[in-house]
């Protein structure tokens, strides 16, 4: 799907220095002050038609930066383009024009439906929201939505709590392309899931890319899954994005040590393979993000690390054609 | 090498308001001293609580309908409330999946790791300290002494399952029961806790039955495996004959879901299509039968007993399945999820 090398083809979107900030109150009676830096001056781009893979550990940013790019966190700086104008600045009701070529689908299905809601009536909000469609012509649309993501169309007068998670996961997939977007946030979509049923959303979701030339962007902490799916992939480690590639390169051949760490921890499902696998293991957990080592953020965990590293923030670079890497050693 | 625990034929079901669940029938294994036993399944499946029902941990609408639980000949399931205590954090130490809520967030970590130590092992609170201090080194939390002080938010996730690991480990148990003890972990904290309980296991001899739903760590860690499905056990095997040469359909479906980190990518995942069953009768049919694409007439009308495979490498390697799915050929079934 990416005729690309992530050269600057044909984006559809476009990730400048995003930034965002919260501001939180620790302490046992919430009287200090303290920022979390969940995304730091994170630059990416999402070309029309691919799937580009977000993935790194809880607390790394990567949700944070699925939201704050669809301006549902306002980001504390960094421009957002999306089809090459910008929408960070505009306003709620600027947006909404915009909001329904973009969608999210979230982790878990469970808590993202509205229990008192019918799923058609979930899956048609959108339309009417976005005065695309009424009465006998939105209940068309429902069914041939439902009908898409492999469901019933009889099932749209049933409520949430008749459905199992994945058939729930379905009818916020249907819901999301109800508005026919062109670019979707997947964020986490498949984690709360069984192996089984995940498989068939993945199947799915490609499935869906392929008929409606979707673009997403794929945020996942599951290396094996984002590798599937994925045309692209970025890692972020603690706010930052440290290394980008096509996945053939970033799986065949990781640069930055966090990436090689990551995927070493993760386990195959061969006995024989893993018995003979060596086990070396990243040490530590990842620091607070309200404190963030200076420099390079990895450097107390890195086995590579050296002079440089605990005070100069390495340098986003490309280091072959596509192959994005912010690491002093390489 | 000798039996350790034999469990022969354990029924649990649970009451609910429109009758039961039944969500372990009839489930047989043994475990050998020392030996790693996986146990794979998806939610819902019955894993946990198999092996909840061991120890009699259950909730009360649950109840054991049959079957026994032989502990070095000593039948759990009969003994008195009393003797059960000894054998619960005593012979059987238990992990559980998410270290955020095992742990009481109101009294230090020191005097929660004690407690095991004085009632089982009958030591004064200082020596029980002391042996704490110990145990937090030894899986890796360096300073124990000083960390005992602290109460569990100041511990992270992967730092939490290292405490309970430490608990469960400490008045030296027979067997380890390791419930989801990765789930809640992120990867490379995954890849942590399963080196530190392999090295403890081997150091102490431990026999640990590893719970998951993730095929790929039970590759890792375990000698044997049992997959689980509808409160049933629907293969068991080594691990290498379970991973080269899967008999129970179940078992393939499940290998061919999972994206691989090697290899083409460009292929679609085989999928298991529908959804598990509802446990609210016992069937007179092979439960999988809906969801499996080599079904026959006879799943349908008769539930398969879990038999040794034709031509097994192994002699443990037992399936329960009608079929035998070498000799046919299939197409494999799309996303079949809308029924």
């Amino acid at each position: 799907m990416s005729q690309n090398d992530g050269k600057n083809g044909d984006p559809l979107v476009r990730v400048e220095n995003l930034t965002k900030h919260f501001s939180v109150r620790i302490g046992a009676y919430g009287e200090t002050k303290a920022t979390v830096h969940a995304l730091d001056e994170v630059s990416f781009d999402v070309q029309r038609g691919e799937t580009l893979g977000l993935v790194g550990e809880s607390g790394c940013g990567k949700s944070t930066a699925g939201l704050t790019l669809l301006q549902l966190h306002r980001p504390t700086s960094g421009k957002v383009f999306f089809d090459d104008s910008e929408v960070t600045g505009l306003s709620d009701k600027e947006l909404r024009p915009l909001r329904r070529r973009m969608q999210i689908i979230f982790q878990d299905p469970y808590s993202t439906l509205s229990p008192r809601m019918t799923v058609g009536n979930a899956i048609g909000e959108p339309l009417w929201l976005h005065e695309l469609a009424s009465g006998q012509e939105a209940q068309e649309r429902i069914a041939k939505l439902l009908d898409d993501v492999g469901l019933n169309p009889a099932f749209a007068f049933r409520y949430p709590h008749e459905f199992s998670g994945g058939q729930r996961q379905r009818v916020c997939i249907a819901r999301a392309l109800a508005c026919e977007p062109e670019f979707i946030v997947c964020d986490e979509p498949i984690s709360a899931l069984d192996v089984s049923i995940q498989a068939q959303i993945i199947n799915l979701l490609q499935d869906l890319q392929e008929e409606y030339h979707l673009t997403y962007l794929f945020i996942a902490h599951d290396l094996a899954v984002v590798r599937h799916i994925s045309d692209r992939v970025a890692v972020m480690y603690l706010g930052r994005v440290v290394e980008m590639a096509p996945k053939e390169k970033l799986f065949d051949n990781p640069l930055h040590p966090y990436t090689n760490a990551l995927l070493l921890s993760v386990p195959v499902p061969n006995p024989r393979q893993e018995r003979q696998r060596e086990h070396t293991v990243i040490q530590g957990n990842v620091p607070s993000a309200i404190s963030p080592p200076s420099g390079c953020r990895f450097h107390p965990r890195c086995p590579l690390a050296f002079e440089p590293c605990d005070h100069e923030v390495p340098e986003w670079r490309e280091v072959e054609s596509g192959h994005w890497v912010a690491c002093h050693a390489v | 090498m000798s039996v350790l625990l034999d469990v022969q034929g354990l029924q649990t079901r649970f009451r609910v308001r429109k009758g039961y669940v039944y969500a372990v029938n009839g489930v047989s294994f043994s475990l050998e001293e020392g030996e790693t036993l996986g146990v794979v399944g998806e939610s819902g499946c019955g894993k946990s609580v198999t092996m909840l029902s061991l120890v009699r941990l259950l909730p009360p609408a649950a109840s054991i309908e049959n079957g026994q639980v032989l502990l070095r000949g000593e039948d759990l399931l009969q003994l008195d409330l009393r003797h059960l205590r000894d054998v619960r954090g005593g012979q059987v130490g238990m992990i559980f999946q998410d270290p955020m809520t095992s742990l009481n967030p109101f009294i230090n970590i020191g005097t929660q790791m004690s407690e095991p130590l004085i009632y089982h092992r009958g030591m004064s609170k200082k020596e029980a300290l002391a042996r704490s201090a110990e145990l937090l080194e030894m899986v890796g939390i360096p300073d124990g002494e000083a960390r005992l002080r602290e109460y569990p938010h100041q511990f992270s996730g992967g730092m939490r399952q290292r405490v309970m690991i430490a608990m469960s480990m400490s008045c030296e148990p027979a067997v380890l029961i390791a419930d989801e003890p990765t789930t809640a972990l992120d990867v490379t904290i995954q890849a942590q806790i399963v080196e530190l309980v392999k090295e403890l296991r081997d150091r102490s001899g431990v026999a640990v039955i590893w719970i998951t739903h993730d095929l790929s760590v039970v590759a890792g860690i375990a000698d044997r495996v049992i997959v689980m499905y509808a409160g049933y056990i629907v293969e068991e095997a080594p691990v290498d004959a379970l991973f080269e040469d899967p008999r129970h359909p179940y078992t393939v479906g499940l290998m061919g879901a999972l994206p691989s980190l090697e290899g083409e990518t460009g292929t679609r995942l085989t999928t298991i299509g529908g959804s598990p069953p509802d446990l609210e009768e016992l069937p007179d049919y092979c439960p999988f039968h809906t969801r499996c694409p080599y079904a026959i007439d006879r799943c349908r009308t008769e539930n398969p007993m879990l038999e040794p495979v034709a031509d097994a490498s192994d002699r443990g390697h037992r399936a329960a399945c009608w079929v035998d799915i070498r000799e046919v050929a299939v197409q494999s079934n799309g996303a079949g999820a809308s029924s």
